[in-house]
């Protein structure tokens, strides 16, 4: 099972180290992983991605619980957040495909931020299934570079750090 | 006034009660060392490697519950503590390891002596501390004791670069320490506590299963009440020995993989099993899937992680568990008609438990005059003081001390259960005596062990500690001859050490006494004998040389498929 866990961090330099060693020294997958500090700045928050049975995910949350730096770990039901990632994708684009990748450019309400003779680049951001869907369309295309944020997740309403 | 940092780490280390240090120095703590010259409040004793430093220092903690505290300088000296810090990693045993450092202006440009200690003990520690500014030393020492001592004890390691122990600041040690993102659960939910004594209460085959954090957790003589209270049978993990006696009608022993026939079974066939400040080691489960079967699972621990990591849990209790097993106690106490009941349902369970061990009691043959090992660990217990320490090295005979030497306080078994640390007893024997210099401390090692640290026996000479090594001779790497022999078709691949070493003369050249005993009739009189020596002794037995630990488990196997001729 895949799951998107936010973890609140000392912001020292180490943590994120310590965050990572965790996952490499058990043998835990991290799918993707995001840093940065938070509005409080003595805080860091990292959203990561990773995946495992059941018991798996509460050996990774009960460990990243135990490092000192670690101030608060929430392990997000998908229907109690909202999660949104960015990807800028670059694309060949020429003769009768350029029109095409403008087009699903607009269907996913994407920004061309880059434009040569043969290729375009695209930023878009949204939720992980919906971002997926836009690059799967632009494969066909001529996909030539892809960079993903990975996800950044936040609670509904009052679910999360500070509700 | 104003104080160096190296002057500011010893008043730090003096506030918090130590008075016994294991260090090396080297070019990067030279001002410490500067400054330890004319501090007079803390013993300094100098090892022979660094390695055998920070073992003493674990020693000295796991004999007195007190922090243990060792120093090195950087590179060659920091590395070489490596192995003895992940080995109280293992354990949980509580240490503040304190690194010299290269100046912070020379950080991460391969400088002379220069090691990323940080980054190499980051998953061997329970937390680490790189010091860039003199100002935050005491506050970082205050933390470093508390995340040492409190929680799951550990090993904390400071690293201490050279500019900061000679930059000065005004020294005020903190009164408390507050550190966000680490609250250890001390007080176990009262709920859940109700819950397991009434679970207790309604069990016909129960097992209380003991680790090592009951005594790291000084709840020993908690435990002892609670299993007597409740007539329940107690056996105990390699480093939970000495929390139950073993000469108690209750006691079961070890457990695991060289436990005892009744312990093992035991576990096998209870309905329930309460697991005391224990984490299911691999060594002691065999094969998880058949381990304790038909029961319901206990589990008190300090560490939330320990909980489920490996093994089913029915009813977890996290907190202290010294706090949880007083709560416990005061709960039983209140249903003393019940407890009467339960004592009459545990009858049959205690005489089937009564008939394993008579049936398969652990066992050996002294026949003929070659001494068998388990006899001298035998002797060693009717010969020694009731509060001797003993602290083994890792192999046959750490098991047979296991199996034989019937502990019977905390404290008193000094050993490397985790990590398995060939060379970790002569210097741990060491920290004890350090710390106890009126009590009798023993050393048993095999040959093999014993030659990882032997340099050590100039510092007992030196610093006049008069620790009793005990050498069982069998001139093999014998536990892995065991398994060789076992499973490799005798196939002794680099197991015979060849090569005959004269201990006696090994002890002399350090200024040490040698003794020795190659007949069995020779046993006692050389223990008695090193007992009447004042100062460190080395007595080598000569032992049968191909003596099986038994019984055992093989590897992967489950308890109840145990070898036991
Ligand atoms: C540092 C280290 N290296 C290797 C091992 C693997 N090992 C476990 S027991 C053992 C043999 C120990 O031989 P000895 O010290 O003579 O004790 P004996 O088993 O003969 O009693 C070895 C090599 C270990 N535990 N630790
Ligand atoms: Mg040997």
């Amino acid at each position: 099972m895949r799951h998107t866990i936010a973890v609140l961090v000392e912001n020292e330099f180490g943590v994120l180290s310590r965050v990572v060693g965790l996952f490499s020294g058990r043998g835990f997958n991290i799918d993707s992983l995001t840093v940065a500090p938070t509005n409080d700045e003595s805080l860091s928050r990292i959203t990561l991605v990773t995946r495992g049975d059941e018991q798996i995910i509460e050996q990774i949350t009960k460990q990243l619980n135990k490092l000192i730096d670690v101030i608060k770990v929430i392990d997000f039901e998908p229907e109690n957040a909202i999660e949104r990632e960015m990807v800028l994708v670059k694309v060949s684009a020429e003769d009768e495909s350029r029109a095409e990748v403008l087009r699903i450019a607009d269907i996913f309400r994407a920004k061309v931020i880059d434009v040569t003779p043969k290729s375009y680049t695209l930023e878009a951001t949204g939720a992980p299934a919906k971002v997926a869907a836009m690059v799967e369309l632009l494969r066909p295309l001529g996909l030539k570079e892809l960079v993903s944020t990975g996800p950044v997740v936040i609670g509904r309403g009052a679910r999360g750090w500070k509700g | 006034m104003k104080l160096n940092g190296a002057r500011i780490l010893l008043e730090c280390l003096k506030r918090e009660g130590v008075d016994t240090i294991f260090g090396y120095p080297g070019g990067t703590v030279i001002n410490l060392y500067d400054e330890l010259f004319s501090f007079k409040e803390i013993k300094h004793i100098l090892p022979r490697h660094e390695q055998a430093g920070v073992h003493a220092a674990d020693g000295y903690a796991r004999a007195t519950g007190k922090v243990g505290v060792a120093i090195a300088t950087s590179g060659p000296g920091a590395t070489n503590t490596i192995t003895a810090i992940a080995t109280a990693y293992m354990d949980s045993i509580p240490m503040v390891i304190i690194t010299g450092q290269v100046p912070t202006a020379l950080i991460g440009n391969d400088a002379f002596q220069e090691a990323d200690i940080i980054g190499i003990t980051r998953p061997c520690t329970k937390h680490n501390f790189l010091v860039k500014d003199v100002k935050d030393l005491a506050l970082i020492m205050k933390k470093a004791f508390y995340i040492a001592r409190t929680g799951r004890p550990g090993p904390v390691l400071v690293d201490l670069p050279k500019d900061v122990q000679i930059a000065q600041t005004e020294f005020a040690y903190p009164e408390s320490v507050e550190i966000r993102g680490y609250k250890p659960t001390v007080e176990g939910h009262p709920k859940q506590i109700e819950k397991a004594v009434d679970v207790m209460l309604q069990t016909k085959k129960a097992v209380i299963y003991v680790g090592g954090g009951v005594i790291l957790g000084n709840a020993a003589d908690e435990l002892t009440k609670l299993a007597h209270q409740l007539g329940i049978p107690v056996t105990m993990t390699l480093n939970g020995l000495g929390s139950f006696p073993e000469d108690d009608d209750l006691s079961l022993g070890m457990l695991g993989m060289h436990g005892h026939y009744c312990a093992n079974m035991a576990v096998s066939n209870c309905d329930l099993l309460i697991a005391v400040a224990a984490r299911f080691d691999d060594r002691v489960t065999g094969k998880i899937a058949a381990f304790a079967p038909h029961a319901k699972i206990i589990h008190i621990d300090v560490d939330p992680t320990s909980i489920k990591k490996n093994v089913r849990v029915d009813l977890p209790i996290v907190g202290d568990v010294r706090e949880v097993l007083i709560r416990m106690l005061k709960t039983v106490d209140k249903h003393k008609a019940e407890v009467e009941t339960l004592k009459q349902n545990l009858a049959p369970w205690i005489e089937q438990i009564n008939e394993w061990k008579s049936k398969h009691p652990v066992t050996y043959k002294q026949t003929g005059s070659t001494i068998k090992p388990q006899y001298v660990i035998q002797r060693l217990r009717a010969l020694s003081a009731p509060d001797a320490i003993l602290a083994t090295d890792v192999g046959q005979h750490q098991m047979w001390v296991a199996q034989f030497f019937q502990f019977t306080r905390p404290r008193t078994l000094l050993s490397s259960g985790g990590l398995g640390t060939m060379g970790f007893g002569l210097p741990a024997a060491m920290g004890a005596q350090a710390a106890f210099p009126e009590r009798q401390v023993l050393a048993v090692c095999g040959d093999g062990g014993f030659q990882m640290n032997m340099q050590e026996l100039a510092t007992l000479v030196q610093n006049r500690l008069n620790v009793k090594i005990v050498i069982l001779n069998n001139n093999f790497l014998g536990m892995v001859r065991q398994w060789q022999e076992l499973f490799f078709d005798k196939r002794y691949s680099s197991t015979c050490m060849e090569l005959p070493i004269d201990f006696i003369k090994l002890a002399e050249a350090f200024g040490a006494v040698g003794l020795q005993a190659s007949k069995v009739d020779e046993v006692d009189a050389v223990i008695k004998k090193a007992f009447e020596i004042e100062g460190p002794v080395l007595m080598e037995f000569k032992v049968a040389r191909e003596e099986k630990v038994l019984p055992m488990v093989p590897a992967g196997a489950s308890l109840t498929e145990m070898v036991l001729t």
